[in-house]
């Protein structure tokens, strides 16, 4: 029989390896799932994993890798700080709509001005407004002890709502014949945020994502608020002993991952979507949430995941396209992905082993972490 | 706009309808968390139960056995949520959003096929000389049977805690420690509270695919799962407060649809996000105040359980 033995410090070894475990896992679990749909396995995760890459269409589809990578990246960044301080922002869609919107709804209140300023005020109002979404939550959390998850969340679909309301009314083209949609901001070369060099998929967002990766390693490794969220997750505490204010801890947390998210929604309905209309958001905010987790909630491992996840986007499509691989199959992968994450986390944090409680009876107590709060 | 097409006996009626998705989802997510256990997963059983149902319903035109396939379908989703959490130490927040997205994923691509399909209709069952009471006998006593299974099962609940058995899952969700010294079989008790909940999610997952909509659309849940969620807090983890929440919540949205049908000068966008406001509202009312929400959770909710010795 295999016991569990929790290890007195995670293991960091383990910590590694184990996503690269899990998408090992999730090929072959999916390939069994492609194969009952009747796809050849081996073609469906070649064309997912390898032909975005270096397939025949590659020189297009690798500048997309990064379009797609720029937001979940942006996003992701911001999440793992208030994950790591158990603070569950899930509400991401949300805010990444609603920075599109104030984004779009500054920008288009100087239409059809040429200055310079225009976009980055977008951008700002954008980060504002993400950031305002998020503090909602963090506020009725603070104030009245809400349950911030469920608060986020619903607030996705206020937002949802908000965005299709902007799409048909204040914000609709008055050239649109009637179309529901916004007049396209990427046409316009005052918002416009096209490829910063033509045919690389590098716009402002994916720049953005690339500093704030490393915006968050320096906070996390240097400075004491990375400190005070690393406390804080692993026991609150001493994060209140050491003077970390909770509530503080609360609104730093959501701001930041609202501000990113907003970001990200501002950028991307500037360039690549280029307009706001009702489908707007493709749950780039939701996605993040696994990028989050199967980077470790570690920025560099954060950057990795995202751009793993944007081929699984990529690939997706390709899939569908040349092999009509249903889309909810990709999504379907993605789930997949994390419960593998999970289940092999076990791994980092326990010691497996054969035989009865005796072997660990006999073990000296010195080497069990805390004697009395072993489960915790 | 015109309110005098809004009947108030049709509209507690459509009430009842409205709520028991939500109900049966919220009442097994209450015996999960009793237990200890928070399970987000919710919304991703109950559409995995809208499409089991739903594809069980059409495959075999009886409704009756559409519903079992929904159970069914809900609970082995559960049993992966059970798996990862109960003997893997998994986080239960990230593996009950994980089985969401598996859910929603797994849901649309079990739908494809399914798109269009009308759903077997199922009658509703008036209950003689009840019915036929004036104002309450439209309101209670006309409903198809999954109405009046939902109101069975809240008192089921609420008898079953109050049982040996069901204080024995209490003391689980209280304190797991002291529960495990005393020799109450923790996790196997909580795998069974996780399978209810996922079998009665999938019960309500396919209440809106069969009876609410009734034909597969993609997210056809809707965020009711997450509404589920937070009635289980509006409700303080009690079963009948749960039916005040659910009716509460039920009646919203049937008063947002009939405004929308009478045309009042409001944007249909801001009336669809009124549920979802006013459930925002409402926890905000049940967390603060004396009785704070936060004091009646289960005191091992959420925390994983590992037996060091």
């Amino acid at each position: 029989m295999i016991v569990l033995e929790k290890r007195p410090a995670p293991s960091r070894g383990w910590a590694l390896a184990t996503p690269v475990l899990a998408v090992l896992a999730t090929m072959v679990v999916g390939g069994l799932l492609f194969a009952a749909l009747g796809k050849d396995p081996v073609l469906a995760i070649r064309t997912i994993f390898w032909d975005p890459l270096f397939g025949d269409f590659a020189s297009y589809t690798r500048p997309q890798l990064l379009i797609k990578a720029g937001p979940l990246i942006l996003i992701a960044i911001g999440l793992s700080f208030g994950f790591r301080a158990g603070i569950w922002n899930i509400g991401a869609e949300g805010q990444y709509v609603l920075g599109a919107l104030t984004g779009a709804a500054v920008g288009l209140a100087f239409y059809p001005s040429e200055s310079r300023l225009i976009f980055p005020l977008m951008v700002l109002a954008g980060a504002l407004g993400g950031m305002a979404w998020a503090l909602i939550p963090a506020l009725l959390k603070v104030r009245f002890g809400t349950n911030e998850i469920l608060v986020s969340l619903m607030l996705v679909y206020v937002a949802t709502n908000l965005l299709a309301y902007a799409a048909l009314g204040p914000l609709q083209n008055p050239e649109g014949m009637g179309f529901p949609g916004s007049r396209n901001l990427a046409q316009w070369p005052a918002a416009a945020n096209l490829d910063l060099l033509p045919g690389t998929g590098v716009h402002w967002g994916v720049v953005a994502a690339g500093l704030a990766v490393i915006a968050a390693y320096i906070l996390l490794s240097r400075h004491v608020f990375g400190f005070a969220v690393r406390l804080a997750g692993q026991s609150p505490r001493a994060a209140a002993f050491a003077g970390v204010s909770p509530s503080g801890l609360v609104y730093a947390c959501m701001a930041i991952s609202g501000a990113l998210a907003g970001l990200a929604g501002v950028f991307e309905v500037t360039g690549p979507a280029g307009q706001i209309s009702i489908d707007f958001n493709v749950s780039y905010g939701f996605t993040a949430i696994i990028v989050a987790f199967l980077g470790r909630l570690h920025p560099v491992g954060i950057l990795l995941a995202g751009l793993l996840m944007a081929l699984t986007y990529i690939g997706g499509e390709m899939a569908q396209t040349q092999l009509g691989l249903p889309a909810a199959a990709v999504q379907l992968f993605q789930g997949m992905l994390l419960f593998f994450l999970l289940a092999m986390d076990l791994l980092t944090t326990y010691r497996l082993r054969l035989g009865h409680q005796r072997v660990t009876a006999t073990r000296p107590v010195a080497t069990q972490p805390h004697p009395a709060g072993g489960t915790r | 706009m015109d309110l005098s097409g809004i009947s108030p006996i049709l509209l507690l009626a459509s009430l009842m309808v409205a709520s028991t998705p939500i109900l049966l989802a919220a009442l097994g997510e209450l015996v999960v968390e009793r237990a200890g256990i928070l399970n987000l997963g919710v919304e991703g059983m109950m559409i995995t139960g809208a499409i089991t149902g739903f594809a069980t319903a059409v495959a075999t035109g009886s409704p009756v056995l559409g519903f079992l396939g929904a159970a069914a379908g809900g609970a082995a989703l559960s049993v992966l949520f059970a798996v990862l959490v109960l003997w893997l130490k998994s986080n239960q927040v990230a593996t009950g959003l994980a089985l969401t997205l598996f859910g929603l994923g797994l849901a649309s691509l079990v739908g494809q096929s399914y798109n269009g399909i009308r759903a077997p209709e199922m009658a509703d069952i008036t209950i003689p000389v009840l019915s036929e009471l004036p104002v309450l006998g439209p309101i209670l006593f006309q409903h198809d049977w999954v109405v009046y299974l939902g109101l069975a099962l809240v008192a089921a609940v609420w008898w079953f805690l109050r049982t040996q058995a069901g204080l024995t899952l209490r003391a689980v969700g209280e304190n797991h420690e002291a529960a495990h010294a005393l020799g109450y079989k923790v996790l196997r008790l909580r795998f069974f509270a996780i399978l209810f909940g996922g079998a009665c999610a999938g019960l309500g997952g396919a209440y809106l695919s069969l009876v609410r909509v009734p034909q597969w659309t993609e997210g056809v849940t809707a965020g009711a799962g997450w509404i589920a969620l937070a009635i289980v807090v509006f409700a303080s983890w009690r079963p009948l407060r749960l039916l005040l929440g659910a009716w509460l919540f039920g009646g919203i949205s049937v008063l947002q649809l009939n405004l929308q049908a009478a045309n009042v000068p409001v944007p249909v966008e801001v009336l669809s996000m009124a549920p979802y406001v006013i459930t925002i509202l409402v926890l905000v009312l049940i967390s603060s105040g004396r009785g704070r929400a936060a004091l009646a959770a289960p005191g091992s909710l959420g925390q994983p359980f590992h037996a060091s010795r």
